[in-house]
């Protein structure tokens, strides 16, 4: 007694091949359709940019007039911004990781503090930007300097940091901390020497793709009130600055006034994404080399 | 107390009455009972262990061998919902003293795991691991230690020339013994084996027994295998452990050829397990 009718399989087969091919068609036109507005998307930038990206363009600084103007401020009041976001996210990143990980009871406040990272991960940028404004620009009285800018950003791409971090520390193998333990290593040098070493690659990840948010985030420091148009070069993390999503976010208000306002945005466009393609595709490489090792 | 609990008493007593003239005694468990949470995984341990000598500890799966050896080197209480009641006196102190640090026992007590786990560094910096955690810095010392280490492991020869390359691209056995040499490198007084052999080749299997053989010179070592003629071929004391509890403690010979206990001679001939 045969359960599977034959028949009935072989009437069915030609629509069952006829869906099957169907749904191919629908998840591929899903992805196609992603990837189509990207390419229209780069292709207007790159389109009005062209002419106007040259070495001149990455070295003068800013200047009304649109054949003179240059974005070499905008460029290190990004560094300058690293400067700040890079080792105030690690140390915070990194430090709050390892507590979590290594040291924190798994329990009802371990599991509290987890929650609140990962819904801070999910607060709205601008928000981040009022808190920056209330506490460091007027609380501490720092203005709209480097530093400011800075800490805003640190706080804004740290659930990245934190959660980068935990992933990695937790990807070490269980049996290399006993290796260390049964030793008689102490629980830090067993983080230090074995713990840490492992889990680089993963955190190193991590605060790339943090700062690449940093550099492509603009609300928090329209918030902070960083200036429209900005001459002097800043010098440290005490000066004012701009950064290059600034910079665009103007120029576009401004190209009503000047028509070639919108060619230096657009420049500025391509190259800010070509410094977060490298910062990604450098995060991509270190993963992919060191993954699996153990 | 079960009955169980009397002959594995009863036979440690006799063992010891044989031999306590000559040789010390490293570890005295008394009444030793580990709970898992719920999981009662070790019953009323008892047990006397030589220094010098290769104890064995057999036993089917889950019968708390790995349970009972992570439990000497307090290795065990990692897993944090392990209870402990009794007492392990090492050398006559008790490990869970509060003034005997855990950090102190494990460079007396080191440890050779189931699975190689050396350190994703160099063959050297396996090596000195454990003496950079105990404050040497003089690389002449580290040198000194790394080759006697490897010597002593069976694995220099192997090895010199390729000191500062990975551990990762050594064979398994080769893992194993650096590891062996890693723990030997803390100049431990008792070495902990849990399944040394069991992820190894046959061939890789006999170069670890050999060197068992070789290190009971120097050291004490309780090795838990699941392999009873690995336990016959180097062992001179055998306990057999059974749902947790210490079913038979005796000298190798006696328990594989003489056991008291019924259950002992099921297990040793095969019979479950
Ligand atoms: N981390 C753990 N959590 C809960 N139960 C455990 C844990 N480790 C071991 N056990 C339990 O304790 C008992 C003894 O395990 P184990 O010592 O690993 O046995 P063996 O090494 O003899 O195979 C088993 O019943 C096992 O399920
Ligand atoms: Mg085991």
């Amino acid at each position: 007694m045969k359960h599977i009718d034959t028949k009935l399989v072989e009437k069915k087969m030609g629509s069952r091949l006829t869906t099957n091919t169907v749904a191919k068609n629908v998840f591929l036109a899903a992805t196609l359709f992603g990837l189509l507005v990207l390419v229209i998307l780069i292709y207007r930038v790159v389109a009005d940019s062209i002419g106007w990206i040259d070495f001149e363009f990455l070295t003068n600084k800013l200047s009304t007039d649109p054949e003179k103007a240059g974005i070499m401020g905008a460029i290190s009041g990004t560094l300058w911004l690293m400067v700040v976001v890079a080792p105030v996210t690690m140390i915070l990143g990194v430090g709050t990781a390892i507590y979590l990980e290594e040291y924190a009871k798994k329990g009802r406040l371990q599991a509290f503090i987890q929650t609140n990272i990962s819904n801070l991960a999910g607060v709205p940028s601008i928000v981040f930007g009022i808190l920056g404004l209330t506490v460091f620009a007027r609380a501490l009285g720092l203005g709209n300097i480097v530093l400011a800018g800075g800490l805003t950003m640190s706080l804004l791409v740290l659930p990245v940091v934190v959660v980068a971090s935990q992933e990695a520390i937790r990807a070490v193998p269980q049996f290399l901390r006993e290796a260390s333990y049964g030793m008689g290593a102490t629980k830090w040098q067993t983080i230090k020497n074995v713990v840490l070493p492992a889990a680089l690659p993963g955190i190193l990840t991590g605060v790339i793709l943090a700062l690449s948010r940093a550099i492509g985030e603009t609300a928090p420091l329209v918030v902070l009130g960083i200036p429209a148009l900005l001459i002097p070069l800043p010098d440290g993390i005490f000066d004012k600055f701009t950064v290059m999503p600034m910079q665009i976010y103007y120029w576009t208000l401004d190209s009503a006034l000047v028509a070639e306002y919108a060619n230096l945005a657009a420049g500025t466009i391509v190259i800010l994404l070509l410094v977060l393609f490298i910062m990604n595709s450098i995060a991509v490489l270190i993963r992919n080399k060191f993954q699996r090792r153990f | 107390m079960t009955v169980s609990t009397f002959t594995a008493n009863s036979a440690a007593n006799t063992v010891k009455d044989k031999t306590e003239s000559k040789k010390g005694m490293v570890y005295n468990t008394k009444d030793l009972n580990l709970w898992y949470g719920e999981t009662h995984a070790l019953k009323n341990i008892n047990l006397e262990i030589q220094e010098n000598d290769v104890t064995a500890i057999i036993g089917p799966s889950g019968c708390g061998k790995s349970t009972y050896i992570k439990t000497l080197n307090r290795m065990v209480e990692l897993t944090p919902i392990v209870k402990i009641s009794g007492d392990i006196q090492y050398r006559e102190k008790s490990i869970f003293d509060k003034n005997f640090k855990v950090e102190d026992l494990r460079t007396h007590v080191g440890m050779v795991f189931q699975k190689p786990n050396p350190f994703p560094k160099s063959i050297y910096e396996n090596v000195v691991y454990g003496p950079k955690i105990h404050g040497i810095r003089d690389k002449k010392v580290l040198d000194q230690i790394v080759e006697k280490s490897l010597r002593g492991a069976a694995i220099w020869d192997e090895v010199k020339d390729r000191l500062h390359e990975n551990a990762y691209g050594l064979s398994g056995g080769q893992q194993q013994r650096l590891c062996i040499a890693r723990c030997l490198a803390i100049e431990p007084d008792v070495i902990l084996m849990d399944e040394p052999t069991s992820a190894l080749d046959p061939i890789s299997t006999l170069k670890v027994e050999e060197l068992v053989q070789e290190l009971k010179k120097d050291f004490s070592i309780i090795i838990v295998t699941h392999n009873m003629q690995q336990a016959a071929r180097i062992s001179d004391k055998t306990a057999f452990f059974l749902n947790g509890e210490v079913i038979e403690y005796a000298d190798t010979d006696v328990i594989f050829s003489n056991p008291t206990d019924k259950r002992t001679e099921d297990y040793i001939t095969g019979r479950f397990g």
